[in-house]
C-alpha cells in the first residue's frame, strides 16, 4: 500500500508543478494541458503496464525529484563533448537551448537553427505547422509528459532543396547537485528534395544527484528528403567512480512521405536506465528506412528499445538491425513491431535482433512483433541470443591471441556490423574508440 | 622435439586415447593414419589444447616443457602450430588484423619488439604467393564466403605467418581437390627445415605422395598400432584399414 502512495506522490507532484508552472511556459496552453490530462489518465508505467513490464520507470521515480536544474556549465567543461570538430554544434543544458554555448556562425541559406521558444514566438510557420503533431499524447505517458512540460530544445529546419553536408551535432547535457526531471524536446523538419545528418548526444557533467531526462524529438521528411540520423547515448561516461546518475526515456518520432530515405542509429554506451520509443511512420511510396541499434551493458543497467515501423503506403522498404552485448547484472530488452497497413502492398519489411550474453546474471529480452493487413509483402524478423562462440574463441587462441584479446576481437566484430553502417567519418571514429575502450 | 608418452584422454568420460607413445625430432615429418574414429583428431586437439578433452595418464614433453599445462595460446606462442580441419568461420575479422594481433601477442610473449607494419606487409604478400592465396582473400573476415580449398590455404597460409616449429595438419587433405592439394604440399613442403617438425594426420595416402613423410603410424582404437616407413602408407591403401585390424584381432 505504502508503495501506491508513493507512486502516486511523483504523479501528483507532476501534476502539481504543472499546474504552477504552466503559464510561463512556451507555446500553446491547451495543447499543454490536453496532454497532461492524458498523463493523468496513463499514470507513470508500472510493471502492469505491457510496454514498460521489463524497465521499471515507477520504481526509480519514487525517489524525490525536483523540477528546476539549479547548475550551469561553463564552455571549458563542456568542450569535449564536442567531438565533432566540423559541425553546427547546439546545446541543451538541462533541456534549454544555450545560445552562447553553441557553435551556430554562418548557417548556409536555407538552414535555421534556434530554440522552440525562438521558433514559438518569431510565429514560424514551419513550427506552427510541425509542432506536436506527430507523437501522440495518448500513445505514451512519457510523450503526454513532454508535451505538457517540455520548456525548451531545438528548432531546426532544413528549407527545400538544400544540402546541409556538415553534421548538426545536438549535445543535450545534463547537470545537477538535487535530483532532476528535465523534458527536453526537439522539432527537426527537413522540406522536400533537402538534406541533413542529425546527431544527438546525450551526457551528464559534474552531478551528484540523478537526472530523469524525458527526452523527445520529432523529425519531419517530406518527399524526396534524405536525412541521416544518430544517437549517441552515453550518459554515466563523464562521471568519476561509475557514478550511476543517467536515467533517460528518449523518444523519437519520425514522419516520412514518399520515396524519402531515413537512417537512424542508436548506441547506448552508459546510463542506468535508458528507454528509447523509435517510431516511423512511412506515409508515402517508395520510402526506405533504416534503423541500426547497438546496446553495451553492464552493471545493473537497464537498456529497453521499443520500435515501432508503420508501413502505410505501398512499396516501401525498412531494414532494421539491432545488436547488443550484455554483462554484468544488466537487462536489455528489444521490442520491435512493424505494421504493415493494407494498403501497403509489396512492402519489404526486414528485422533482426541479435545479442551475446556475456554473464550468467544479465537478462535479455526479445521481441519481436509483426502486424500485417496486405497480402503481397515480404517481410521477415529474427533474433538470436548466444555467448561467445566456444569454437571461434579457441581458433583465435590456437594462433596465440590470449583469451582476453580472443573475447575483445569477437566482440568488436560482432559491433562492427552496426558501427559499420556510421556514414560520419570522425564519429566512426570516434564510437569506435569508445567500444574499445569498454571493452578494455 | 615432442615425447609423448603413454596419453590417455577422454571426452564426456569415454576414453579416446588409450596410450599414445611417440617420439618425433627436428626436421622430421609423421604421417598419422587410421580409420574414422580412431583418435587421429582426437590426438591433434589434445595437442593444441583444447578444454573438451581430459588428459587423464600420461605426458608430452615439448622441447623440454610440459605441453599439457600450458594454455592454447601459450603453446601458440612456443611454436606449435594446428592447421584446423574445419577451419573457423569469423565474420568481422579481417585476416589480416587478425594475422596482426596474433604475431602482436607472440612477438610481445617472446620479448621481441613490435613488428613494423612495412614488414608485416611485405611478408604477408610473400606468403600469400607461397600458397597462391588471393590478396583479396587476406582482407576479408576470417575463412568467411571461403570455398573448401580456400580455407585449407588459408590454414597454410597462417601457418607460413606464424612459422611454427611444430605444425599439426589435421586432415588438410580432405575435401580438396588434387590442384589445391598440390598448392598446399608445395606450400607445407617450402616451410620445412631442419629446425621444424611436421605431424599429417589423414585418412588416405594420397598426400603423402607430395609431402614425403619420414615416419608413418597407424592408429587404431586410441593406440599406435603400427610403425614404419612411407612403404606402410602405400601398403594401407592398397590392403585398406582391415588389414591393420586383423593383424591386432589375430
Amino acid at each position: 500500500m505504502e508503495t501506491a502512495i508513493k507512486t502516486s506522490t511523483v504523479k501528483d507532484k507532476l501534476i502539481f508543478e504543472f499546474d504552477t508552472s504552466k503559464l510561463f511556459l512556451f507555446g500553446n496552453t491547451k495543447l499543454r494541458e490536453k496532454a497532461m490530462e492524458s498523463f493523468y489518465k496513463i499514470g507513470i508505467p508500472n510493471r502492469k503496464h505491457e510496454e514498460y513490464k521489463y524497465t521499471r520507470i515507477d520504481v526509480m521515480l519514487k525517489e524525490e525529484f525536483y523540477f528546476s536544474p539549479d547548475k550551469n556549465c561553463n564552455d571549458e567543461q563542456i568542450g569535449h563533448l564536442k567531438f565533432l570538430k566540423d559541425a553546427f554544434v547546439v546545446i541543451i543544458e538541462n533541456g534549454v537551448f544555450v545560445k552562447g554555448l553553441s557553435n551556430l556562425q554562418n548557417l548556409p541559406k536555407g538552414l535555421i537553427i534556434c530554440s522552440l521558444v525562438d521558433a514559438e514566438k518569431s510565429n514560424s510557420p514551419v513550427f506552427e505547422k510541425h509542432y506536436a503533431k506527430y507523437a501522440d499524447v495518448n500513445a505514451d505517458p512519457f510523450i503526454a509528459l513532454n508535451t505538457a512540460m517540455t520548456k525548451d530544445g531545438v528548432f531546426i529546419h532544413v528549407a527545400k532543396n538544400t544540402i546541409i553536408e556538415k553534421p548538426i551535432h545536438i549535445i543535450h547535457v545534463a547537470t545537477a547537485i538535487q535530483n532532476t526531471i528535465i523534458h527536453p524536446r526537439n522539432l527537426i523538419v527537413v522540406d522536400e528534395n533537402a538534406q541533413a545528418k542529425i546527431v544527438e548526444s546525450f551526457e551528464i557533467l559534474d552531478s551528484t544527484a540523478k537526472i530523469f531526462s524525458n527526452a523527445l524529438t520529432e523529425i519531419v521528411i517530406d518527399e524526396y528528403a534524405v536525412v541521416d540520423h544518430y544517437k549517441i547515448q552515453d550518459e554515466n561516461a563523464g562521471l568519476p567512480d561509475r557514478q550511476e546518475l543517467g536515467y533517460l526515456v528518449n523518444t523519437t518520432q519520425v514522419i516520412q512521405k514518399k520515396q524519402s530515405v531515413f537512417t537512424t542509429h542508436t548506441f547506448t554506451l552508459s546510463g542506468s536506465l535508458v528507454r528509447n520509443n523509435l517510431t516511423l511512420v512511412l506515409d508515402g511510396e517508395h520510402i526506405e528506412s533504416h534503423l541500426n541499434g547497438l546496446y553495451l551493458t553492464a552493471g545493473n543497467q537497464v537498456v529497453d528499445n521499443h520500435t515501432v515501423v508503420d508501413h502505410r503506403k505501398p512499396n516501401c522498404n525498412s531494414n532494421e538491425l539491432y545488436k547488443g552485448i550484455i554483462d554484468g547484472k544488466s537487462t536489455a530488452t528489444f521490442n520491435g513491431k512493424i505494421f504493415v497497413r493494407k494498403d501497403a502492398q509489396k512492402t519489404n519489411a526486414f528485422q533482426s535482433n541479435k545479442n551475446i550474453l556475456l554473464s550468467e546474471a544479465g537478462t535479455i529480452n526479445t521481441k519481436p512483433q509483426l502486424e500485417i493487413y496486405a497480402d503481397d509483402v515480404k517481410c521477415s524478423h529474427g533474433t538470436s541470443t548466444g555467448k561467445l562462440d566456444e569454437d571461434k574463441i579457441f581458433y583465435l587462441r590456437a594462433r596465440g591471441l590470449s583469451l582476453e584479446s580472443a573475447k575483445k576481437l569477437l566482440m568488436h566484430a560482432f559491433a562492427s556490423e552496426v558501427v559499420n553502417t556510421i556514414k560520419i567519418e570522425p564519429l566512426h571514429e570516434y564510437i569506435e574508440g569508445k567500444i574499445f575502450k569498454k571493452f578494455e | 622435439m615432442i615425447s609423448i608418452k603413454n596419453l590417455h584422454a577422454s571426452i564426456d568420460g569415454k576414453e579416446i586415447l588409450k596410450g599414445i607413445n611417440l617420439e618425433i625430432k627436428a626436421g622430421e615429418v609423421h604421417a598419422i593414419m587410421g580409420p574414422n574414429g580412431s583418435g587421429k583428431s582426437t590426438l591433434s586437439a589434445v595437442l593444441a589444447g583444447r578444454s573438451e578433452y581430459e588428459v587423464t595418464e600420461g605426458e608430452v614433453t615439448y622441447n623440454g616443457i610440459n605441453l599439457l599445462e600450458l594454455s592454447p595460446e601459450d603453446r601458440a606462442r612456443e611454436g606449435v602450430f594446428l592447421a584446423f580441419q574445419y577451419p573457423i568461420e569469423i565474420p568481422g575479422v579481417s585476416n589480416v588484423n587478425f594475422l596482426k594481433t596474433a604475431i602482436g601477442e607472440i612477438r610481445a610473449f617472446k620479448g621481441l619488439e613490435p613488428m613494423a607494419a612495412k614488414d608485416f606487409l611485405a611478408m604477408l604478400k610473400e606468403k600469400q604467393k607461397l600458397v597462391e592465396l588471393d590478396g583479396k582473400l587476406a582482407n576479408r573476415s576470417v575463412n568467411v564466403g571461403f570455398s573448401g580449398g580456400e580455407k585449407k590455404r588459408n590454414e597454410i597460409f597462417q601457418m607460413a605467418m606464424l612459422n611454427p616449429k611444430l605444425a599439426i595438419l589435421d586432415e588438410t587433405d580432405s575435401g580438396l581437390d588434387i590442384d589445391a592439394l598440390r598448392i598446399v604440399a608445395n606450400g607445407v613442403n617450402k616451410l620445412k627445415s631442419k629446425d621444424n617438425a611436421t605431424i599429417i594426420i589423414t585418412h588416405y595416402q594420397r598426400l603423402l605422395d607430395y609431402i614425403i613423410p619420414d615416419f608413418v603410424h597407424v592408429i587404431y582404437n586410441g593406440k599406435i598400432v603400427k610403425s614404419g616407413s612411407k612403404e606402410l602408407a602405400l601398403e594401407l591403401e592398397e590392403k585398406g584399414y582391415d588389414f591393420i585390424k586383423e593383424e591386432i584381432e589375430a
